[in-house]
C-alpha cells in the first residue's frame, strides 16, 4: 500500500494539492488508524489530513475517485468455438502457448488477473512518470510489451499456421485487442492523474511571461486562467494593505501615558503602557486608462482594477479615454467579463485626452484624495499631443500619500511620440513598467512594499 | 505520542471514539448532528492528536462543534476568540504588574533587615539577585487562554475562534503551541502541556492562513447541509416542531440557497427561524409568514427586497 499512497500524494500534488513530508506521515497514521475497509471512511479521512482549503477539497475528490477508480475490466472470455464443448480453453493453441500466463488469463477472460499483470507492468513500464500527451501511445506500447503482448502475437502467428488453429487464433486476437483497448485507457487516466496539471502550470506560466499588449493579446482560451491570476495577486496586494493599524512597539514604555495612568495610585506606575505604532488602512484610487492606445492591454488593465476592488474595501475605480467617469457600480455589480465589457462600451476605445480626463477627476472627484490615499494610474502616458495638465497632477501628488503609475510599454517607449511619460513621472513616487503578469506579481511583492512611503 | 493520546480520553467515555459512527451518535446526544465527514475529521484528530482547522462560511456549526465536543468528551472548553492586535500578552500570559510593584513595596521596609546579616558587598547582591527571581516565577503570572490549556492536566478542548481575524505574526506565534504543545517564556522556560488540548480552529477565511499552520492541522470545511441534514438539524435544535413545518422551511431556506443573495441563510439561521415559526404559532408557511419573518433569514436589506416578491413561487416549489 505504502507505493500506491505515495501515487497518489503525486497525483495529488499533479492537481495541485499540496502534499508535504509533513502531511504525508499523517497520511500514513491515518491509513494505519481507519484502515482500507471502509472506502468512505477512508476518504474521509484522508481528506481531513490532505487537503486543506475548500479548492482543495473539491480537487482531492476529484483526483480520488480517478485514482481509485479501478473499475471492473470487462474481459469476457472470447465465445468458444461454435459446436464444441467447453474444454480447455487453451485448445488450438500451439503449445508454447501453455508456458505464456497472458494468453491463458485472456482465453479464461480472466479480468481481475489481467488488471493485477497491468498494474504490475505499469510500475516496470514507468506510465506514472507520463509528462505530455504525446507520451500516451509510447507509453501504451511499452506497457503492451512490458505484459508480453510479443509473446501473445507470436501465439497468434503460430496458431495461424496450425491445422485447426485459426478458430483459437482468431479468439485470441480478439482478446488481444480488448487488452490494447484497455491499456490505452488505462494509460489515458495515468496521463489524467499526473501529467494534466503539470501542463495547467506550464500554461499558466507562459501567460505569466507574455506580454499582454502584445499583438492579439490574449488568448481567449487563457482569458479566464488570466483572470484567476490576477485576482491571486491582487489578493496578495489587498492582502498586505489590511495588515493590523497598531503595532505595539513592545519594550518601549510610553512614559507619558503610563505616569498619566499612575495618578490615581499615588504615582505608582501599576498600570504600564507600551509605545504602540499607528499604521492606517490606506485607500486606494485607481485610475485606468481604456483608450485605443492601450486597446490590447485594457482587458487586462481592467481584469486587475476589477479584481482590485473586489478584494479591497476602500477602493475607488475610475476608467478614462476622452473623459472620466466613476466605474464604481459597474464593477459592484456586474459579473468580471460583463463589467469589462460594460466599461469599454461606456468610456472605451475613444480618443485619449489625459489632461481632460485629470480635469475630470480633480472637479469631480477630487475630495476621495487625501493624505491616506495611494493613487494607482494604469495607463501608457499617450495623450494625442494635448496638454498633459502636469499641474493638475502635482495638485494630486501634492494630497495623496503616494501616486504610482503602472505603465503596459516598456521604459525605452516612454515619452517618444505623443507620451509624456516621462513628464508625469516626475509627480509619481513608482513608474513601473507592468505588460505581464509576471511583472505585475513582482511590482505587487517588491514595489509597492519597499517605496510606497508610510 | 499514542500514549499521551490515551491520557486524553482517559476522562471521556472512551466508547464514543471507538469509531466513526459512535462519535456521530454521541455528537447527536449532545444535540450536535454531525455528517460523515465532520465525525471522521474530528475522528482523527483526536487519534492523530492534531489540531483541527475548521472552515465555513458563517453560522455553519464550526464554534458549535466545539462546543459540543468538550460536553462530549466531558472536558472543560477554553475559548479565545481572535482579532486584530492580538497579541502573546493577551492570548499566552502576561506578568501581573501591579502585584509585582506592590509587593517590592512591602518588601522595601524590610529589604534592610534581610540584607543586614550579608557578610560583603558580593553575598548582599546574592541575595537581591534571588529576590529579583522571585517577582518573575509563577505566582505573579497572569495565565490566559492559550496558558490556561497548557495547564489543564486532565485535557481541555481548546477553541480559538476566527484565527483569520487575527494577524500573521500572532499565527506564526501559534505554531509552537499547536505543533509541540508548548510554548517558551524567557524568564521560566519551557511549559508543556502534561495532556495535550484538543485544538479547534475556525476561519471564515476573511484572508488565507499560512501554508506551516495549515500544515500543522487536519483540515475541515463544513459545507451548507443538504436538506436531510438540516431537517435532522432543526429537529434537534428545535425539538417542538411539527415535522411537516420542518420539511417546508427546510426546503424553502435550500431553494432560497439556490438564488443569487449577498448572505445565504445558514443553518443559525434556519433555527432561529424555526424557533420564531414556533413563537409565532405558525403551523404551515404561507407567504404572509414567510414575508413577516424574512428578516431573520436574510441580513441585507438588497437581498430581502430580491426575495421578497419572489416567496410565492419560492413556496411552490417542490421540496427538494
Amino acid at each position: 500500500m505504502q507505493g500506491a499512497l505515495e501515487d497518489f500524494f503525486r497525483a495529488l500534488r499533479a492537481a495541485d494539492v499540496k502534499v508535504s513530508p509533513v502531511e504525508a506521515i499523517d497520511a500514513h497514521l491515518t491509513v494505519a488508524k481507519v484502515g482500507f475497509s471502509d472506502r468512505e471512511l477512508f476518504k474521509d479521512a484522508l481528506c481531513a489530513t490532505l487537503a486543506k482549503t475548500a479548492d482543495e477539497v473539491v480537487r482531492f475528490d476529484a483526483t480520488f475517485d480517478t485514482f481509485f477508480a479501478r473499475d471492473q475490466v470487462s474481459f469476457a472470455p472470447p465465445p468458444p468455438p461454435s459446436g464444441e464443448e467447453r474444454g480447455d480453453p487453451m485448445d488450438g493453441l500451439p503449445p508454447e502457448a501453455a508456458d505464456s500466463d497472458l494468453a491463458r488469463m485472456l482465453m479464461e477472460g480472466d479480468a481481475s488477473s489481467i488488471a493485477q499483470a497491468m498494474e504490475e507492468a505499469a510500475e516496470r513500464a514507468q506510465v506514472s512518470q507520463i509528462r505530455l500527451s504525446t507520451q500516451r501511445s509510447r507509453l501504451t506500447r511499452r506497457l503492451l510489451e512490458e505484459m508480453g503482448l510479443g509473446e501473445i502475437e507470436a501465439i497468434i502467428n503460430a496458431a495461424r499456421k496450425l491445422e485447426g488453429g485459426g478458430d483459437a487464433a482468431d479468439r485470441l486476437e480478439a482478446g488481444k485487442r480488448k487488452l490494447t483497448e484497455e491499456a490505452q485507457r488505462y494509460v489515458a487516466r495515468q496521463h489524467e492523474l499526473y501529467a494534466s496539471g503539470s501542463g495547467k502550470m506550464l500554461r499558466e506560466e507562459m501567460l505569466a511571461r507574455k506580454a499582454l499588449n502584445a499583438e492579439g493579446g490574449i488568448d481567449p482560451v487563457d482569458q479566464a486562467m488570466m483572470q484567476a491570476l490576477v485576482k491571486k495577486m491582487a489578493k496578495r496586494l489587498a492582502d498586505r494593505y489590511s495588515r493590523r493599524r497598531n503595532r505595539a512597539k513592545r519594550g518601549h514604555m510610553d512614559i507619558r501615558r503610563t505616569l498619566r495612568k499612575s495618578m490615581p495610585y499615588g504615582g505608582m506606575p501599576f498600570e504600564v503602557i507600551w509605545k504602540t505604532e499607528k499604521i492606517d488602512k490606506p485607500s486606494i484610487v485607481c485610475i485606468c486608462d481604456v483608450s485605443k492606445s492601450v486597446a490590447a492591454a485594457a482587458q487586462f488593465l481592467l481584469t486587475f482594477l476589477y479584481s482590485l476592488n473586489e478584494v479591497v474595501d476602500r477602493m475607488e475605480a475610475y476608467a478614462f479615454s476622452g473623459r472620466l467617469i466613476s466605474v464604481n457600480d459597474i464593477l459592484d455589480d456586474e459579473h468580471v467579463d460583463k463589467a469589462i465589457f460594460e466599461v469599454l462600451k461606456r468610456i472605451g476605445f475613444q480618443q485619449t485626452d489625459y489632461g481632460k480626463s485629470l480635469e475630470d477627476f480633480c472637479e469631480n472627484h477630487l475630495d476621495h484624495v487625501d493624505s491616506h490615499t495611494t493613487v494607482i494610474f494604469l495607463g501608457d502616458g499617450r495623450s494625442n499631443y494635448a496638454d498633459p495638465r502636469l499641474d493638475l497632477m502635482a495638485t494630486i501628488q501634492k494630497r495623496a500619500r503616494s501616486v504610482i503609475w503602472l505603465n503596459p510599454e516598456p521604459e525605452s517607449y516612454w515619452s517618444q511620440g505623443d507620451s509624456v511619460m516621462y513628464r508625469y513621472e516626475r509627480f509619481t513616487h513608482v513608474a513601473k513598467t507592468c505588460n505581464t503578469l509576471g511583472q505585475l506579481e513582482r511590482i505587487i511583492e517588491d514595489v509597492l512594499r519597499t517605496y510606497v512611503p508610510r | 505520542m499514542t500514549l499521551s493520546s490515551t491520557a486524553a480520553i482517559k476522562a471521556a467515555p472512551t466508547d464514543v471514539l471507538g469509531s466513526v459512527d459512535a462519535l456521530i451518535a454521541g455528537l447527536a446526544s449532545v444535540g450536535y448532528i454531525a455528517s460523515k465527514r465532520i465525525a471522521t475529521a474530528l475522528y482523527m484528530a483526536i487519534h492523530l492528536q492534531k489540531p483541527i482547522l475548521v472552515e465555513g462560511s458563517a453560522g455553519v456549526g464550526k464554534t458549535e462543534l466545539a462546543l459540543s465536543t468538550a460536553t462530549l468528551l466531558n472536558q472543560p472548553l477554553i475559548r479565545m476568540q481572535c482579532y486584530e492586535g492580538l497579541d502573546e500578552s493577551k492570548a499566552l500570559y502576561e506578568w501581573k504588574y501591579g502585584k509585582q510593584l506592590l509587593y517590592t513595596q512591602i518588601l522595601k521596609d524590610r529589604m534592610g533587615a534581610a540584607l543586614a546579616d550579608a557578610a560583603d558587598m558580593d553575598a548582599a547582591m546574592d541575595r537581591l539577585h534571588g529576590i529579583g527571581d522571585l517577582f518573575f516565577s509563577e505566582p505573579f503570572l497572569e495565565p490566559r487562554p492559550l496558558m490556561k490549556a497548557l495547564k489543564e492536566d486532565d485535557g481541555c478542548v481548546l477553541l480559538i475562534d476566527e484565527i483569520d481575524k487575527s494577524d500573521e505574526a500572532f499565527e506564526a506565534f501559534l505554531l509552537e503551541v499547536l505543533s509541540a504543545y508548548q510554548v517558551s517564556i524567557p524568564e521560566l522556560g519551557v511549559i508543556k502541556a502534561k495532556t495535550p488540548p484538543l485544538v479547534f480552529l475556525t476561519s471564515n477565511n476573511v484572508r488565507d492562513l499560512g501554508d506551516a499552520l495549515k500544515r500543522r492541522c487536519l483540515h475541515l470545511h463544513i459545507p451548507l447541509p443538504d436538506a436531510a441534514l438540516e431537517r435532522k438539524i432543526v429537529a434537534s435544535r428545535v425539538p417542538d416542531i411539527e415535522a411537516t413545518l420542518t420539511a417546508e422551511l427546510v426546503g424553502f431556506v435550500q431553494s432560497l440557497r439556490t438564488l443569487d443573495l449577498r448572505k445565504s441563510p445558514s443553518i443559525s439561521e434556519t433555527v432561529d427561524w424555526a424557533r420564531a415559526l414556533i413563537l409565532l404559532n405558525a403551523d404551515s408557511l404561507d407567504v404572509e409568514v414567510v414575508r413577516d419573518t424574512l428578516n431573520v433569514l436574510l441580513k441585507f436589506e438588497p437581498d430581502i427586497n430580491a426575495v421578497e416578491p419572489q416567496i410565492g413561487e419560492l413556496l411552490r416549489r417542490p421540496a427538494a
